[in-house]
C-alpha cells in the first residue's frame, strides 16, 4: 500500500487534487470537512492520508506515508540531510513562494546583500549589538547568508506575524515566505535585490525506501517515470 | 569503537605534557553564559553549539571551546606572564547539508589544550614545538600561515581610512574580501538614493542612514587603487610552499613592500626559531591564507596539523595567535595570547590503526 500525505486544507490541497486529477487519479475528502480521512479513486494501492502541509516532511522521513506533498522550504529547513532519505519525484507549478530577505523601504542606502553586509557592520558599532533578522526559517538563512559571508547578525526567532517585528523594534530586518510581495509592501519593507534564498512551490517527495515495483507502477500511472 | 577512557587515557598524557611545562591546569565551566560566545561569534556557534536556558541566568551554551572561558578567567585573576593548559569535552552540533554522512561525526569530544599569555616573542615557536613533538609520532603534517602579515599588507594599501577598515573587517571572509578589493581598484560607481515615501522603521537611525550615503558619496571620489596594490596583494596572499622556501621569498619581497617587512621579519625569526628547537623548516608548509576562513580573531601566526592518512578528518591540532580575541574580551585590556588545542579522540584512533 501506498499511503499519499496531502494537505489537509485550503488552496494548497484543491490544486493538489487538481493536479492529481489532470492524470487520472480522483482524490477526495469523504465525509464532512472536518474529517480528515480520504479517498482515492483510479488507482490501485494507494490511500491517501491528509495532513497540515507542516507535518508531511516530518511523516515521510518517519515511513508513515510513502508519498507527500509539500513545499520545498518546509522540507529543507525542517529536515537536514533531507536529500538522502527523499527523492524529489515531481514539482507540481503550484504553491510558487520565495524565502527573501527584507529590510525597511526607509532604508536608501540598501539595495543588495553588500549594502546589507556593511549596514550590518556600522549597525553593531554604533549599537552594541549584532543587527536581528526575524524568520521562521532558521536554517536556510543562516547557511545562504555564511554562503555570502555576511557576519554581522543575528537571527532571532518569528513564528508568527514576522513582517511586524521591524515596527516593534524587535528586529531590523526579515527574512520570510512571500508570493505577491503585498504584505511587505503593506509593512513598509522592501526586498534586497538578489536571487531568493530559495523558490519554493508545492512538490511531490518520495521515501528512498519506498521506491520499490508499486511506486514505479503508480509513479508510471502519473506519467512521472 | 574506542572508549571514552582511551580517549581521556590520552588527553590526559597529552595533559601532564603541557603541565611538564610549567602550565597551571584549569577547569572552566561546561555550561558558559551564552551572550559573550554569540556576540564574538554570532550566528556561526549558535548553528554548531547546543543553547540551554536558565530561569535565573538566561541562555547558557554547552561549552563549544576553551578559548573563551580560558582568556575570560585569566582576565579576570591571572598575572603576567601565563601558561594554562586544561582537558575535557566540547559539544558541538554537526548539522550536516543536504545529504547525510556515511558516518556521523561525533557531537561531543575530548580537546586538550594549551595557551600562553606572554610578551615573549619566542612564545609562537614554543607553541608550535609543544605540538609538533607531541604529534610528530603519529606522523601529522603541519601546515602554518600569518593572518598578522595579511594584515600588514591590507594596512599599508593607498586607501581611504574607510576602506582599509572595511578590509581589514572581511580578511576572514575570502570571498568578500575580493570583491571589495575589485570593487576598489575600479572607479566607484555613482550611487543614488532614490527618495521614498515610505515612513522611518525600525530601530536603525535615519542619521545612521545619512551617515553612511555621506561615507558612500565622499567615497566616489576617491580614485581607484592602482591595479598593481591588487596585484601584490593577490601574489602575496597566494604565497605557499614550505617554510624554509617562503622564508626566502618573504625576505625578498619585504626589500620592494617596507611596510610589510616587520611582520616578514617575524615570520622569519620564527623559522629560525623552530630550526633551533631541532624542526626542519623544509617539512613544514606555509600557506598566506592558512585559518583565514575558519580562525576568526586569529590575528597573528596560525598552525593546524592533520592525518597524512586521513584528509577527510578535521585537524588533530589547531591553534594560533589570537591577540584580537583577548582585546575584545578584555573591555579595554589586552594581552598577547597563544596557543592551541589537540583532539585525543582522533589520536586515539591513528594509535588504534597503527
Amino acid at each position: 500500500m501506498i499511503r499519499l500525505g496531502v494537505p489537509s486544507k485550503g488552496r494548497l490541497m484543491e490544486q493538489t487534487f487538481d493536479w492529481f486529477a489532470a492524470r487520472g487519479v480522483r482524490l477526495s475528502r469523504s465525509g464532512s470537512d472536518r474529517e480528515y480521512a480520504g479517498q482515492v479513486e483510479g488507482a490501485d494501492g494507494v490511500s491517501l492520508v491528509l495532513l497540515s502541509a507542516g507535518e508531511i516532511p516530518r511523516e515521510l522521513v518517519a515511513g508513515r506515508i510513502e508519498l507527500g506533498v509539500t513545499g520545498t522550504d518546509l522540507v529543507r529547513e525542517k529536515l537536514p540531510g533531507w536529500a538522502s532519505d527523499l527523492e524529489t519525484v515531481a514539482e507540481m507549478g503550484f504553491g510558487h513562494a520565495d524565502l527573501i530577505l527584507a529590510v525597511p523601504e526607509c532604508w536608501r542606502d540598501c539595495d543588495n546583500l553588500d549594502d546589507f553586509t556593511t549596514i550590518a557592520r556600522d549597525f553593531r558599532a554604533v549599537h552594541g549589538f549584532r543587527l536581528r533578522i526575524a524568520t521562521k526559517y532558521h536554517r536556510l538563512v543562516r547557511a545562504w547568508l555564511a554562503q555570502h559571508e555576511v557576519a554581522d547578525y543575528q537571527l532571532v526567532d518569528s513564528q508568527g506575524a514576522t513582517e511586524g517585528t521591524v515596527a516593534n523594534h524587535t528586529a531590523e530586518a526579515i527574512a520570510d515566505i512571500t508570493s505577491s510581495g503585498a504584505t511587505l509592501r503593506a509593512n513598509n519593507l522592501k526586498i534586497l535585490n538578489e536571487d531568493p534564498i530559495l523558490k519554493s512551490q508545492a512538490t511531490l517527495f518520495a521515501n528512498r525506501q519506498a521506491m520499490g515495483k508499486d511506486m514505479q507502477r503508480f509513479l508510471t500511472q502519473l506519467g512521472l517515470t | 569503537m574506542i572508549s571514552k577512557r582511551d580517549k581521556r587515557n590520552i588527553g590526559q598524557r597529552m595533559l601532564a605534557a603541557f603541565q611538564g611545562t610549567g602550565a597551571e591546569e584549569i577547569v572552566p565551566d561546561i555550561l558558559l553564559p551564552a551572550e559573550s560566545l554569540l556576540d564574538l561569534y554570532g550566528e556561526d556557534i549558535r548553528a554548531r553549539a547546543y543553547v540551554t536556558t536558565d530561569p535565573i541566568r538566561g541562555e547558557m551554551m554547552l561549552r563549544p571551546d576553551f578559548t573563551v572561558p580560558v582568556v575570560q578567567a585569566h582576565m579576570e585573576n591571572g598575572a603576567e606572564p601565563a601558561r594554562y593548559c586544561y582537558l575535557g569535552e566540547v559539544f558541538r552540533k554537526q548539522d550536516m547539508g543536504d545529504t547525510r554522512p556515511h558516518t556521523a561525526r561525533d557531537n561531543e569530544y575530548l580537546q586538550a589544550g594549551f595557551e600562553l599569555f606572554s610578551r615573549d616573542p619566542d612564545a609562537d615557536a614554543e607553541v608550535f614545538a609543544m605540538f609538533h613533538d607531541l604529534l610528530h609520532p603519529y606522523g601529522a603534517n603541519a601546515v602554518v600561515g600569518d593572518i598578522g602579515l595579511l594584515m600588514a599588507a591590507v594596512r599599508s594599501l593607498p586607501v581611504s581610512q574607510a576602506r582599509r577598515d572595511a578590509l581589514l573587517h572581511h580578511i576572514w571572509r575570502p570571498g568578500r574580501f575580493a570583491r571589495l578589493l575589485d570593487r576598489f581598484s575600479a572607479p566607484a560607481p555613482e550611487r543614488s538614493f532614490p527618495e521614498t515615501q515610505a515612513a522611518w522603521a525600525g530601530l536603525r537611525g535615519q542619521q545612521e542612514m545619512e551617515q553612511r550615503m555621506a561615507r558612500l558619496q565622499a567615497d566616489a571620489d576617491t580614485p581607484p587603487l592602482p591595479e598593481i596594490w591588487a596585484q601584490r596583494l593577490r601574489q602575496l596572499f597566494s604565497l605557499r610552499g614550505n617554510l624554509a622556501q617562503v622564508s626566502a621569498q618573504l625576505s625578498r619581497i619585504a626589500e620592494d613592500w617596507p611596510d610589510i617587512a616587520a611582520s616578514a621579519q617575524g615570520i622569519i625569526l620564527r623559522t629560525g626559531a623552530l630550526a633551533e628547537r631541532g624542526i626542519d623548516p623544509g617539512k613544514i608548509r606555509f600557506d598566506a591564507e592558512h585559518g583565514r576562513s575558519t580562525m576568526e580573531y586569529y590575528d597573528g601566526f596560525t598552525f593546524s596539523f592533520g592525518a597524512t592518512t586521513r584528509d577527510d578528518w578535521p585537524p588533530l591540532a589547531s591553534g594560533g595567535r589570537y591577540d584580537a580575541l583577548t582585546r575584545v574580551l578584555g573591555k579595554g585590556r589586552e594581552i598577547p595570547a597563544v596557543g592551541g588545542i589537540l583532539r585525543p579522540g582522533l589520536i586515539a584512533e591513528l594509535e588504534q590503526g597503527q
